[in-house]
């Protein structure tokens, strides 16, 4: 007589499950992107109205005037500057607090006025919009007592650290406007 | 003594069955941490380097637009040109792109959109000028300007 198969359960073969993850593992390698969306905000100032024209008096010296020209030099406050010097400087002009003649009153009229050319390379752009954002950053920073370092990783979600960075925004605004570009170098 | 029988020293298999389960969980941490691919791009992207990065917070708020020379500039030239979703445009149909963006979010988020520019960085400021003029017609005024993390080099 023919002796009785057991037929409890077969044991699958698991064998190839590795591979068949694997496989998959690799597909979403090469068809996805770590999204690190990082970078430099800036707000665009609104369209123009053409019924009303606008006319805003500054004093000339509440405006921190940058140029950049078409070969990527820097003319900060119609002196000739290194990019690495640009950073101090927008501190110097940003913290005077009327104490030189020539520079701001306060830090909440002071402007900084940035001017390209056509010409001018993007690398050379960011690189000032860097260097003047870091020098609000770091005054900001210094009035909170922390590193900048620490300020960048202020968290705006936690209530704290976002009513740190709201005083902090509110006794050196970013007041950063864009001229239109001149077009030398086009 | 005699019921012992000799160990066979040669292939002795290892348990591969968590392997799978391994591999499952790199799976779902890749699956979770990256997005999909959705265009292919066509113009150089060398993202210049700054050191003062934010981050925004709504990823489901931003549209991407590229700007650079054409990687084929046998078929496209060598001009830089602006890219969104899979093709080249000129400046003056930003507006109509930011238009069909808008669309694609929740009305009451509409005026939220973040436009995050890709530009290579021997781009001329010229035609990010226009870019720029073109998106402030559009009211998408909130940019940001793509970059990587620059590590300070320190004692040079």
């Amino acid at each position: 007589m023919a002796k009785k198969k057991d037929r409890g359960t077969p044991e699958i073969n698991a064998g190839s499950m590795a591979d068949i993850a694997f496989l998959l593992l690799i597909f979403f390698l090469v068809t996805t992107t770590i999204g690190a969306d990082k970078g430099i905000n800036m707000l665009l100032p609104p369209k123009k109205d053409e019924s009303q024209p606008v006319d805003v008096k500054l004093k000339d010296r509440n405006v921190f005037k940058v140029i950049v020209n078409s070969k990527n030099q820097l003319l900060v406050e119609d002196e000739p500057m290194a990019i690495d010097n640009l950073r101090s400087e927008a501190k110097k002009f940003l913290a005077n607090n009327g104490a030189d003649p020539t520079m701001s009153e306060s830090p909440q009229e002071a402007v900084v006025s940035l001017k390209t050319d056509r010409g001018t390379q993007y690398d050379v752009y960011l690189r000032v919009l860097d260097e003047l954002s870091a020098a609000y950053n770091e005054l900001r920073a210094e009035k909170l007592g922390i590193t900048i370092e620490q300020y960048l990783d202020l968290d705006p979600k936690d209530e704290k650290q976002d009513e740190m960075m709201k005083y902090a925004q509110k006794v050196y605004p970013r007041r950063l406007s864009e001229a239109e570009p001149t077009s030398v170098g086009q | 003594m005699a019921k012992f029988t000799k160990k066979s020293k040669a292939g002795a298999n290892i348990n591969t069955g968590s392997l799978p389960d391994i591999i499952f969980m790199l799976l779902f941490f890749f699956m979770v941490t990256t997005k999909m691919r959705d265009t292919s791009i066509m113009v150089e992207q060398r993202i210049p380097q700054s050191t003062q990065l934010q981050e925004i917070e709504q990823k489901s708020l931003v549209s991407y637009i590229y700007v650079g020379k054409p990687k084929e500039a046998n078929k496209f030239g060598q001009e830089p040109r602006v890219q969104v979703n899979d093709v080249f445009i000129n400046t003056n149909q930003i507006p109509q792109f930011v238009e069909q963006e808008k669309a694609k979010l929740p009305e009451a988020e509409r005026e939220m959109i973040w436009m995050s520019m890709k530009v290579d960085k021997e781009t001329k400021m010229g035609i990010l000028t226009d870019v720029k003029l073109q998106l402030r017609e559009a009211n998408a005024l909130k940019l940001n300007y793509s970059s990587n993390k620059r590590v300070e080099q320190a004692g040079i």
